[in-house]
């Protein structure tokens, strides 16, 4: 089998004409059968409209990978249907059974495809020239001339400019058969064996690769080990050693905001963070991570995928020990980086009291017409922090990890908010210091720092994918633009003594230059034909 | 904000719309006139025939014949006049379209294809250009009405729904990859609507081939007898899908280094991302089903068109109404 069966072309079929097939009822014929359907153009053509039709789920309900919030979103608002879609696999499209199941048949049938083709075109390849066939005048491109001479001649002539165009030159009797353009088929199996090498080093080297994240707050350092990251997920081959030693400090992050165009007032134009990475056995370096230019580091690229406000928050309890001091980032909700943040305090007198702050920093504080606060820059024009305050027990001591930004409130009281008689406390510039209701304490705000959301990743199969897309493209390009035609020059005597030659090329595919390609050989034959001495002028090739 | 610069290009884009609006009626008059030329094809055609059979019957003759006899030519009238003054048309409407884009690129010093607005704009600017362009080599008039009516309706949606005003590049959109990326997917978003528009009419003509196959006269639609025949539309078609299919594998593969670059993956199922795949797998099962027994012709066609809808999709649907990290519309939700 050179094709598959049911490959059709306009041009030279190596179409097997195997008919109906007529299975009988051997095991052996059974599955024959079957791998012909499942290596089959229609199947081919079916499972990669299969393909495309189950990727537009994932585009329309949020994924887990992608969009987790999303996820937890859509569950909330179709309570009702989150049984089926767990059932289907919804949230997990692009790994779920049924997406696998399609992409895994396609692979087969690819290689199934692929590999009997590739034998037989490495045969093609040494093989001469197919005969003449018998009627040229039948062929898409024909032409047909009369002239006065020798018919050696003419083959010879019509030899040497075929060849001078790259055509590889069988002689038959009174005829030539000519070939090019082998280059296509080549092409063609390089792209379908390319597509095998990209997803095969996509499958292989997912399972080499980690993705962490970790927020940095300013002047903060990060130590690549598995316990610095706030999350971190691994491949299957995923081992300690795999992180490789090297430390990162962030020592600060700028961002600019439009302040001219009324338009794009407060849009962000840039992010730079600088920082200063150790690795052993080197000094100190300083470098620059910006959006869309990340740092690559121990094998590792670290990119800046987000930031925000951290407030440095001291608690104190009414003796003066400090309950909680450190810097908690805020994590963002509108683009004038009005920010939602929550500080545990735990280091009180007793656990009973430990105290929960969950409130707003508004980095440069308006107000609404209702009387609410709103930031309305998001830069740190005039910040105020705006906190509610919780007082019991944190629930920190059952050993569950704990979500920062959430404050789990079934052990503890409100006692400072708007609807109570303690209103939120509030603290700004001017204002740093705030005491707390029921003798909790103070709260100091030290500061405002950003915060940094690194992304870091290793993926070493990068390189891979990389090599097999290129070989993909150079076979698509080859596949898709070099020609392959058969060309084929008769020559018989003329009724009027002289020579009748006869033009004629078939091409594989769609050939816009067929006809143009007769006709420019059928014209340089003349000419050499015409010529006293065979000339020795080259033709450019490609023609 | 408006500045001067940038309120001549919408200026200069209202006027090229109207020059488009004009090109369409003399495109459309065109078309009215092939209706009677193919009428008079018929007339022409059936008198052949008579003779032809004339002569046979009186002859008898020995000589084989090895190729058919020459189909009477298609077209009967070359002048076209009310095509030539819609493709002239045309080219004005382009010139100022051109105009229009620049200075939107000046005005915001740079690129014009940062969001919806500017691609749309952009993108029927290489539409245009690229029809004008295919116009020099195959003879594509009819498809005037076509391409000037889809132009207008997308710059008609571009400037009542995606109007915004010049606005810097978000960080995420600062770099090169986007003059890449984005203007490969322009360019072959441009390829696919003219072998879109081909192979609408390559279907409407297969029809009409059926019928008189099968012996019932073809009344409606007769001027598509003046048009090329479904086997070279279908042609047609393809050799323009080639060369955007190329440019659009090439816009899946910077969009995947750009999205390396900038997300620290180069694929993550990202709603724009899943829509880039989606066309790439239509138009590579498109190209398959030309050398697809029983695929040729209409089934093919159909792919080409099913193709483009979710190009329109893509840039239509899935920028304004899907979450994703692609937010560039430019349209606060
Ligand atoms: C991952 C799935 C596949 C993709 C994305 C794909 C894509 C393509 C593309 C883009 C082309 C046109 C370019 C060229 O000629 O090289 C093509 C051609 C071709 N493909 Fe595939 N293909 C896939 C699977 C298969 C399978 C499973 C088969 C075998 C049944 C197959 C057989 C062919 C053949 C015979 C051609 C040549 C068509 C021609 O000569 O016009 N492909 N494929």
């Amino acid at each position: 089998m050179s094709r598959p069966s049911d490959f059709a072309d306009d041009g030279f079929g190596d179409l097997r004409g195997d008919g109906p097939q007529n299975p009988r009822l051997g095991a052996l014929e059974w599955l024959r059968w079957a791998w012909r359907q499942l290596t089959s153009m229609r199947t081919a053509l079916l499972l990669l409209l299969a393909l495309a039709v189950a990727a537009v789920p994932g585009s329309l309900i949020p994924q887990n990978s992608a969009d987790p919030n999303g996820v937890i979103n859509w569950k909330a608002s179709n309570p009702g249907l989150v049984g089926v879609a767990n059932a289907l696999q919804l949230f997990d499209v692009y790994t779920s059974a049924w997406f696998s199941a399609i992409y895994l048949l396609l692979f087969i049938s690819l290689v199934g495809c692929v590999v009997p083709r590739i034998a037989y075109h490495l045969k093609a390849l040494r093989a001469a020239p197919p005969r003449t066939p018998s009627r040229l005048g039948r062929l898409p491109a024909y032409r047909s001339e009369s002239s006065p001479g020798d018919p050696a001649r003419a083959l010879d002539a019509g030899e040497r400019l075929l060849r001078r165009r790259r055509y590889r030159v069988a002689r038959y009797g009174d005829s030539l058969s000519a070939e090019r353009g082998y280059l296509r088929e080549t092409g063609n199996l390089l792209f379908h064996a390319g597509l095998v090498g990209v997803l095969v080093s996509v499958f292989v080297g997912s399972g080499f690769t980690y993705t962490g994240q970790r927020v940095t707050v300013e002047g903060e350092t990060f130590v690549n080990n598995q316990s610095n990251y706030d999350s971190l997920s691994t491949g299957r081959f995923f081992t300690d050693s795999t992180l490789q030693p090297y430390s990162l400090r962030l020592d600060s992050l700028t961002v600019k905001y439009e302040q001219q165009n009324p338009a794009a007032l407060g849009e962000p134009l840039d992010y730079t963070a600088r920082v200063t990475t150790r690795t052993p056995g080197h000094e100190p370096v300083h470098r620059i991570i910006k959006v869309n230019d990340p740092l690559e580091i121990g094998g590792s690229a670290v990119y800046l995928l987000g930031n925000g406000y951290a407030p440095h928050i001291t608690v104190r309890n009414a003796n003066g020990s400090i309950a909680f001091s450190g810097s908690v980032p805020f994590r963002p909700q509108d683009s004038n980086m009005t920010s939602l943040g929550v500080v545990k305090a735990e280091h009180t007198t007793s656990q009973a009291r430990q105290i929960g702050l969950v409130g707003f920093l508004y980095p440069t504080v308006g107000k609404l017409s209702t009387g609410a606060d709103t930031s309305i820059f998001p830069s740190l024009g005039d910040p105020l922090v705006s906190f509610n305050v919780w007082a019991g027990d944190l629930g920190l001591n059952g050993g569950a990890t704990q979500n920062v930004y959430v404050l789990d409130t079934s052990r503890m009281k409100q006692v400072a908010a708007r609807t109570l008689a303690n209103k939120p406390i509030q603290l700004t510039r001017a204002q740093p210091t705030a005491t707390l209701p029921d003798g909790l304490g103070t709260v100091h705000l030290d500061g405002i720092a950003r915060y940094a959301a690194l992304d870091i990743h290793h993926d070493p199969s990068q390189g891979w994918v990389a090599g097999f897309v290129v070989l993909t493209v150079a076979g698509l390009l080859t596949s898709l633009l070099v020609p392959r035609r058969r060309m084929w020059l008769k020559v018989t005597d003329d009724l009027d003594g002289g020579l009748r030659l006869e033009y004629a090329a078939l091409a594989r595919g769609d050939d816009p230059g067929l006809e143009r390609a007769v006709g420019e050989f059928a014209h340089e034959h003349r000419r050499e034909l015409e010529a006293p001495t065979p000339s020795a002028e080259r033709v450019p090739a490609g023609v | 904000m408006r500045t001067p610069l940038d309120q001549l290009s919408v200026l200069l884009l209202l006027s090229a719309m109207a020059l488009y609006a004009i090109a369409f009626v003399a495109f459309a008059l065109d078309l009215a006139r092939r209706s009677s030329e193919a009428t008079q094809l018929a007339d022409a055609r059936a008198g052949v025939r008579r003779t032809t059979t004339a002569a046979s019957v009186g002859g008898g003759g020995t000589a084989v014949l090895e190729a058919a006899p020459p189909a009477p030519p298609l077209i009967v009238s070359a002048k076209r006049t009310a095509a030539r003054v819609g493709v002239g048309i045309t080219i004005a409407g382009f010139v100022l379209h051109l105009g229009a884009d620049v200075l939107r690129g000046v005005a915001a010093a740079r690129v014009p294809w940062a969001n919806m607005y500017e691609f749309s704009m952009t993108g029927t600017l290489i539409m245009v250009g690229l029809f004008l362009l295919a116009l020099t080599r195959v003879d594509l008039r009819f498809l005037g009405s076509i391409m000037t009516g889809l132009v207008l309706v997308l710059l008609g949606i571009a400037t009542i729904g995606f109007k915004v005003p010049v606005s810097p590049l978000p960080p995420a959109l600062q770099s090169y990859w986007l003059v890449i990326h984005v203007f490969v997917a322009i360019l072959g978003t441009g390829f696919f609507t003219l072998s879109g528009a081909v192979s609408a009419v390559q279907l409407v003509q297969s029809r009409r081939e059926r019928a008189l196959a099968a012996g019932r006269p073809a009344t409606r639609l007769r001027l598509l007898a003046t048009f090329p025949d479904t086997n070279r539309l279908e042609n047609i078609a393809y050799r323009i899908a080639v060369v955007g299919f190329i440019l659009w594998t090439f816009t899946l593969i910077a969009g995947a280094i750009w999205a390396n670059h900038a997300w620290g993956r180069y694929w993550g199922w990202d709603t724009k991302e899943v829509w880039t795949f989606i066309i790439w797998v239509i138009y590579a099962g498109y190209l398959h089903a030309r050398a697809t027994r029983g695929w040729r012709g209409d089934g093919s066609g159909w792919l080409n068109l099913i193709g483009y809808a979710a190009v329109l999709f893509n840039f239509g649907v899935v920028n304004v109404f899907f979450h994703g990290l692609h937010a560039y519309s430019g349209l606060s939700s």
